[in-house]
């Protein structure tokens, strides 16, 4: 092992990972490919899957402006749940590292460990709290004074946004708190002994070190919110849709698989393009930062 | 480090209970005493916990779950161990492709895995069946099983094995009784952080399972789709059990802010 | 006969040369030390020999057979890693049985085995002990009873004792020292530590950048450095320069004000190398001024500036009184505790 294989075998590396390799290239790969190739057959109520090369499908995703809509929606509600969890989310990880030790692990915990707990259980614990007209958040929030009416949580993109930015926020606080570890612990004093204010810390000192932090989490939550499947599901049922609902009733419902294959081909060709390409501009823009 | 202001703390006070009301009213819902969603406000009841004995499809569920996560999770080390070891120790060409296709299933939406699945499985005739969940699961836990490895086999002091090496340990020999003990602490944590992947995957499963090989969280997402009453609550107050008990577990063997750090960051 | 013999041996990690034409002879029971600065590719050698890399060129014979093409975990050689890597998840005793286990030794002798190499350390007593629970001196003795409890036929040590602090560096020494001459074992040493290099070795091999500068024992070494290099590396020493002049009669060596009849061989140009521990005040010789004395318990440390240039000289503290910082001085020392070498003329 070690650098006698090193040296004496570099075929070594090879005989490891080809067992891996090949289950990816086999069931990961081909399946992949065999979506991409779905997406381009024909498909009737009567005949079935045709194997032919056309561009029906993706033509009628291109005309028919159902599904201009519902991408547009996926990716508002995507777009709205990355805010929520940036503007809450990083408050929060601040506060939480500057709490002391024991507080501190605690604290991380509770907000971290959602992140392990079936989404399912999460969401309908949601789907409780809002509850019709008369749920508990309505409740509450009429009893705060903060609303005069109920509004309506469940089947709506507002209850979709509030139920997947809690799912999602643990990991914007885990992205915002990686970067604040990496802060110099003395730079808050350092600031103050120049004469800043809290106010100022926070803006010129604390902001532009932990920004990269909250893109990379922005950009993990984005990319989870717009292909989320529980969450819109379970609260936005069957009339509202997004892209992994529609596609899941394209193929279990109407079974137009071709169709269904179309949506989620471009769902993944639209979020590797979005994912890189801000990745790629948050890496030249903080590239002093990353280091 | 300067303190928190009472500002401060009024909003971690709100953030910390809007977190973990949805999971709380969840376990409090299920031991209501009634027979509709309420909030138990006269006395706790089992009655619902009780009632998942009627319903054979829940039981039957939770063994598929079950038997699938520890199964896939164990699959996916077996493929992961010698791909994390290839990987942390050699530079060779090709590598940073490798390691980015096997981190790759994280990146790709779950649906559009489901879809991929479940074509090339009806296509194979594996449709619907135990073994095409196991390895359809095996993709999706592996990069978690993968990391947790590689960052155990990188960690280790490779003068150790050299020194096995010296002293006549050789191929299976020098992994069974030095490398594997090493880095097992990792390898368990990545067992535990991918079975708990696999227990909680709705997405692409949702997909996959056929009657008879339908887990938990379809079964539970089939059935809220109906209706929800008091009895998927204490569903879903057992699977958060399970789940914390997994969560113990981790933390035990690996500290469990190592394992949410490398389930933090998909993209890398 | 050579037992271990490293014939013309380099090692290249890419195109960088690490370690070049190395030859050595080692003979059975002795002890060598690789001595040189950080990066100068003692462990590149060392790892070489024990077979964790492959030479570029050049040969490894032990007793004769090529060991090259013997799979490192065949070539019964016994190894203590400077980070000791002990095997964590076994006891002091496990550790020490593995090697023996690898080679099929029946458990009762192992047992036994393992007990006397323990008590040969020192260890009796501290076999059920997990590494962990171990201080940084104790772990080395267990890292050192697994590597001879197999009979290594060469014993190789890659800064054994630069975690242990001074002391404990000392007592190990001495200890080690002592195992070695009992059991007779050939042993290669690799150290930045011209101290535990001389204390320990029968032979030391002074290197530099990947290449040898001198082979020979620790006196040689020290006395006769063979280059600038090894002088300087090995201790404090006076680097003066002088001339040949062999037009006199005879020809005398001169160095400043100081001199003395040239040796054989050279002419012109030469530095004149001197350790600071062999120079003495007295009525003549090279004129200097005491810039710094400086008391260090045994002896005194004298900082001066000669006519040519910085001196340094040690006095054993013997009580008899010792020059001012400011007095002038003449440095004389015997010709023979000098090494001459040539110099390129500026
Ligand atoms: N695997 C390697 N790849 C490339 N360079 C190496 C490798 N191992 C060691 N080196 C280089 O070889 C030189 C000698 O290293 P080493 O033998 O460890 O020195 P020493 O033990 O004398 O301190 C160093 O410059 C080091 O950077
Ligand atoms: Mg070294």
């Amino acid at each position: 092992m070690s650098a006698v294989a090193e040296e004496r075998n570099a075929r070594a590396p090879w005989a490891l990972t080809a067992p891996a390799l090949m289950l990816f290239i086999g069931v990961l790969l081909i399946p992949l490919a065999m979506t991409v190739m779905l997406s381009f057959h024909d498909w009737g109520q009567y005949k079935g899957i045709e194997p032919v090369f056309i561009l029906k499908n993706w033509r009628e995703i291109a005309t028919d402006p159902y599904y201009a809509e519902m991408f547009w929606r996926t990716f508002r509600i995507a777009i709205l749940t990355t805010l929520l969890t940036a503007l809450l989310g990083a408050p929060e990880a601040y506060i939480l590292n500057r709490m002391s030790g024991r507080w501190k692990s605690f604290f991380l915990l509770v907000i971290l460990g959602p992140l392990l707990i079936s989404v399912v259980a999460r969401t309908l614990g949601w789907a409780l709290l809002f509850g019709g007209n008369n749920g508990l958040v309505n409740k509450l929030l009429m009893s705060l004074g903060v609303i005069h009416s109920p509004i309506p949580f469940m089947f709506t993109e507002t209850g979709m946004v509030v139920a997947l930015a809690h799912v999602m926020m643990p990991f914007m606080v885990l992205s915002v708190w990686a970067a604040l570890q990496r802060l110099d612990p003395q730079i808050e004093n350092a600031a103050m002994s120049l004469g800043a204010g809290p106010i100022t810390i926070i803006r010129r000192i604390i902001m532009p070190q932990i920004m990269p932090g909250v893109l990379s989490g922005a950009i993990i939550v984005f990319s989870l919110s717009a292909s989320a499947f529980a969450t819109p599901a379970i609260i936005g049922g069957r009339r509202l849709k997004v892209a992994a609902t529609l596609a899941y009733d394209e193929f279990l419902n109407t079974l137009n698989w071709p169709l269904g294959a179309a949506v989620a081909t471009l769902l993944l060709i639209a979020l590797v393009l979005i994912v890189i390409g801000s990745n790629a501009l948050i890496e030249r823009r903080y590239a002093e930062v990353f280091r | 480090m300067r303190r928190n202001g009472p500002l401060a703390l009024i909003f971690h006070t709100i953030f910390v209970i809007v977190m973990v009301a949805p999971i709380l009213v969840v376990c409090l819902v299920a031991f209501t005493p009634d027979g509709f969603l309420s909030l138990p406000t006269n006395g706790f009841s089992l009655r619902w916990f009780r009632a998942i004995g009627n319903y054979p499809e829940f039981i039957q569920a939770f063994w598929v779950s079950l038997g699938l996560g520890a199964l896939s999770s164990l699959v996916a080390l077996l493929f992961a161990v010698p791909a994390a070891l290839a990987i942390a120790r050699y530079r060779f060409r090709g590598r940073d492709a490798l390691a980015a296709l096997f981190l790759s299933p994280l990146m790709i939406p779950h649906v559009v895995l489901g879809i991929a699945f479940l074509r090339f499985f009806t296509s194979t005739g594996l449709g619907g069946s135990f073994a095409a969940l196991i390895i359809a699961h095996v993709i999706i836990v592996f990069p978690f099983a993968l990391r947790l490895t590689l960052a155990a086999a990188t960690g280790m002091d490779r003068t150790v094995e050299m020194a096995a090496v010296s002293l006549g340990a050789n191929g299976w020999t020098l992994f069974r009784r030095v490398t594997l003990p090493l880095i097992l602490p990792g390898v368990i944590s990545g067992w535990a952080l991918a079975f708990i992947q696999s227990f909680d995957d709705l997405t692409m499963t949702v997909f996959l399972a056929a009657p008879g090989t339908e887990t938990l969280p379809v079964r539970m997402f089939l059935y809220i789709q109906d209706n929800i009453d008091p009895l998927v609550t204490s569903v879903s107050a057992c699977v958060i059990a399970v789940t914390l008990t997994a969560l113990i577990l981790l933390d035990r063997f690996y500290g469990l802010d190592r394992v949410l750090a490398g389930k933090g960051d998909p993209g890398r | 006969m050579a037992y271990l013999e490293l014939d013309r041996v380099a090692k290249q990690f890419g195109a960088q040369t690490v370690v070049d034409d190395f030859s050595l002879s080692v003979g059975k029971g002795e002890f060598i030390s690789f001595l040189g600065p950080s990066g100068c590719g003692k462990t590149t050698t060392l790892q070489m020999i024990a077979g964790f890399l492959d030479p570029t060129r050049g040969a490894i014979r032990l007793e004769g057979k090529d060991l090259t093409a013997i799979h490192p975990a065949k070539r019964g050689l016994g190894i203590v890693f400077q980070s000791y890597a002990l095997f964590p998840h076994m006891s002091a005793a496990e550790n020490v049985a593995f090697g023996l286990e690898m080679r099929g030794v029946p458990r009762a002798d192992r047992a036994e085995r393992v007990r006397a190499a323990l008590a040969m350390v020192g260890l009796a007593g501290y076999e059920d002990r997990h590494p962990r629970r171990m201080s940084g001196g104790q772990q080395q003795r267990v890292a050192l009873a697994r590597a001879l409890v197999i009979k290594p036929s060469v014993l190789l040590l890659d800064e054994p004792l630069s975690n242990l602090d001074a002391k404990l560096r000392e007592e190990m020494q001495i200890e080690l020292r002592q195992i070695q001459r009992t059991i007779g074992t050939t042993t290669i040493l690799v150290t930045h530590d011209q101290n535990e290099a001389m204390s320990l070795s029968d032979r030391i091999v002074v290197m530099s950048q990947g290449r040898i500068e001198q082979i020979g024992t620790p006196q040689e070494t020290y006395e006769k450095p063979a280059s600038a290099f090894v002088s300087q590396f090995l201790g404090k020493t006076n680097d003066f320069a002088g001339s040949i002049d062999r037009t006199a009669t005879p020809p005398r060596l001169v160095a400043g004000s100081w001199s003395a009849p040239a040796p054989a061989g050279l002419n012109g140009a030469i530095t004149v190398s001197i350790r600071p521990e062999r120079i003495g005040f007295g009525e003549a010789g090279l004129s200097a001024k005491i810039v710094t004395r400086i008391f260090q318990g045994n002896h005194w440390l004298f900082q001066c500036e000669s006519e040519c240039g910085p001196a340094i000289v040690i006095r054993q503290n013997d009580g008899t009184a010792q020059p001012a910082e400011g007095e002038a001085v003449r440095l004389a020392w015997r010709p023979e505790d000098m090494s001459v070498r040539a110099r390129a003329s500026a």
